[in-house]
């Protein structure tokens, strides 16, 4: 377990094996992405009262539940590097703030172009989207903070605070359209007790939401390797890496 | 774990335990302004204010939803199956707008307690389902309540 621990904060480590995950799951989730689009937009019924419309459930779900889940995985990573000061950590929690701001943003448009025909107006200032607004700002802070700072460790430091600080927020998203009066109607799928949507319905989602993990975890790999790269350029095994790929 | 790292997970748990009582405390503080709209039990009880722009939402009661033939103004009422709140609206309804369906009116409440609305929001729940599950349902439904007497 420790070993693995110590493996995880090697830089030449983390890269050779990030490398063999992308190798199959790059290719994987992008055709996972397109099989889930196609059975959702064209191989499902339309809903009894939104018509085809609530199709946009298929892009609108994923991203606002991976767009949650990411800022735990920033927290945390943020956590460990303030704990063991571990330089992959860092990286990590870097790497997660602007793949987490594009999965906000996604679930914030698409929600805003769902709520025109159902709701009847493109924004509401209700718990639900407010929260999840503060969520895109948080995401954005980090991204931006970081850049605030010339000495990275500073900036590391004041990054895992803000994100740690942050995750109070998750709770409250995911919890808003119950503790109060809001637009947005509550979840239709629950962790207890049976979803409110058609099973017929629900698969497609499942597999979307899945894909929508497996697209997280390529863009948080890719990004960190890029980083990686750039932060040990000056070390032997990036000039031997390099070296091979660019002979003469 | 090293005395200094055990510190600091201490400093980490620390710093969540104690922002999130403070965003918990803030939130109570507010709840009632967080709530978009007020149901029409409180609306009823004489909580919203009177002249100035409030929302009320609930289900829009069945039957009362009556159009005037020379004008796009509505009326009709809104529930949460405790209090009724009147609302007069001028203006284009959403699609999902309908009988037995959530809504949320902003407007201001006048003297007579009717909702004179500038905005209508259509509010649809989390059941999602195939038009001839819908079908299946409210048949099953009403043989149920054919059976029951």
């Amino acid at each position: 377990m420790w070993s693995f621990f110590h493996k995880l904060g090697s830089p030449p480590w983390l890269y050779r094996i990030s490398g063999s995950i992308l190798r199959w799951l790059l290719p994987l989730t992008l055709l996972a992405l397109v099989a889930g689009s196609v059975w959702g937009l064209l191989f499902t019924a339309p809903d009894f009262r939104q018509g085809n419309s609530y199709r946009i459930i298929y892009i609108h779900v994923p991203a606002a539940v991976v767009a949650l889940a990411g800022y735990y995985v920033m927290a945390i990573a943020g956590a460990v590097s303030l704990i063991w000061r571990m330089k992959m950590a860092d990286i990590a929690m870097r790497a997660c703030a602007p793949i987490g701001a594009a999965l906000t943003f996604v679930a914030l448009v698409t929600g805003s172009i769902w709520g025109k025909p159902t709701w009847g107006t493109w924004w509401v200032w209700d718990a639900r989207i407010t929260s999840m607004l503060i969520l895109l700002f948080l995401y954005l802070g980090v991204v931006a903070l970081y850049e605030a700072y010339e000495n990275k460790a500073l900036a590391a430091k004041a990054c895992a605070v803000l994100s740690l600080v942050g995750t109070v927020n998750i709770p409250i998203i995911y919890k808003s359209v119950d503790w109060w009066y809001s637009l947005h109607q509550p979840a239709s799928i629950k962790f207890t007790g049976g979803s409110t949507i058609d099973p017929s319905m629900l698969y497609p989602l499942l597999f979307m939401i899945v894909t929508f993990y497996a697209l997280f975890t390529c863009s948080l790999l890719l990004n960190m390797r890029a980083e990686i790269l750039q932060r040990e350029a000056r070390t032997g095994w990036v000039r031997r890496l390099a070296g091979e790929r660019e002979p003469g | 774990m090293h005395p200094v790292r055990k510190q600091r997970l201490y400093l980490v748990v620390f710093l969540v335990f104690f922002s999130s009582a403070a965003i918990a405390l803030v939130a109570y503080a507010l709840r009632g302004n967080i709530n978009l709209f007020y149901p029409p039990a409180e609306v009823a009880a004489g909580l919203a204010p009177v002249g100035q722009s409030i929302r009320v939402g609930g289900m829009v009661v069945e039957d009362s939803i009556i159009r005037s033939p020379d004008s796009l103004e509505t009326r009709f009422e809104v529930t949460d199956f405790e209090a009724v709140v009147p609302v007069v609206y001028v203006g284009i309804l959403p699609d999902l707008f309908g009988e037995g369906q959530g809504a949320v009116a902003a407007g201001r409440l006048d003297e007579n307690g009717v909702l004179q609305a500038s905005e209508v929001l259509a509010k649809h729940d989390e059941n999602y389902m195939p038009p001839e599950v819908a079908e299946a349902l409210a048949a099953s439904k009403a043989r149920m309540q054919e059976q029951a007497p």
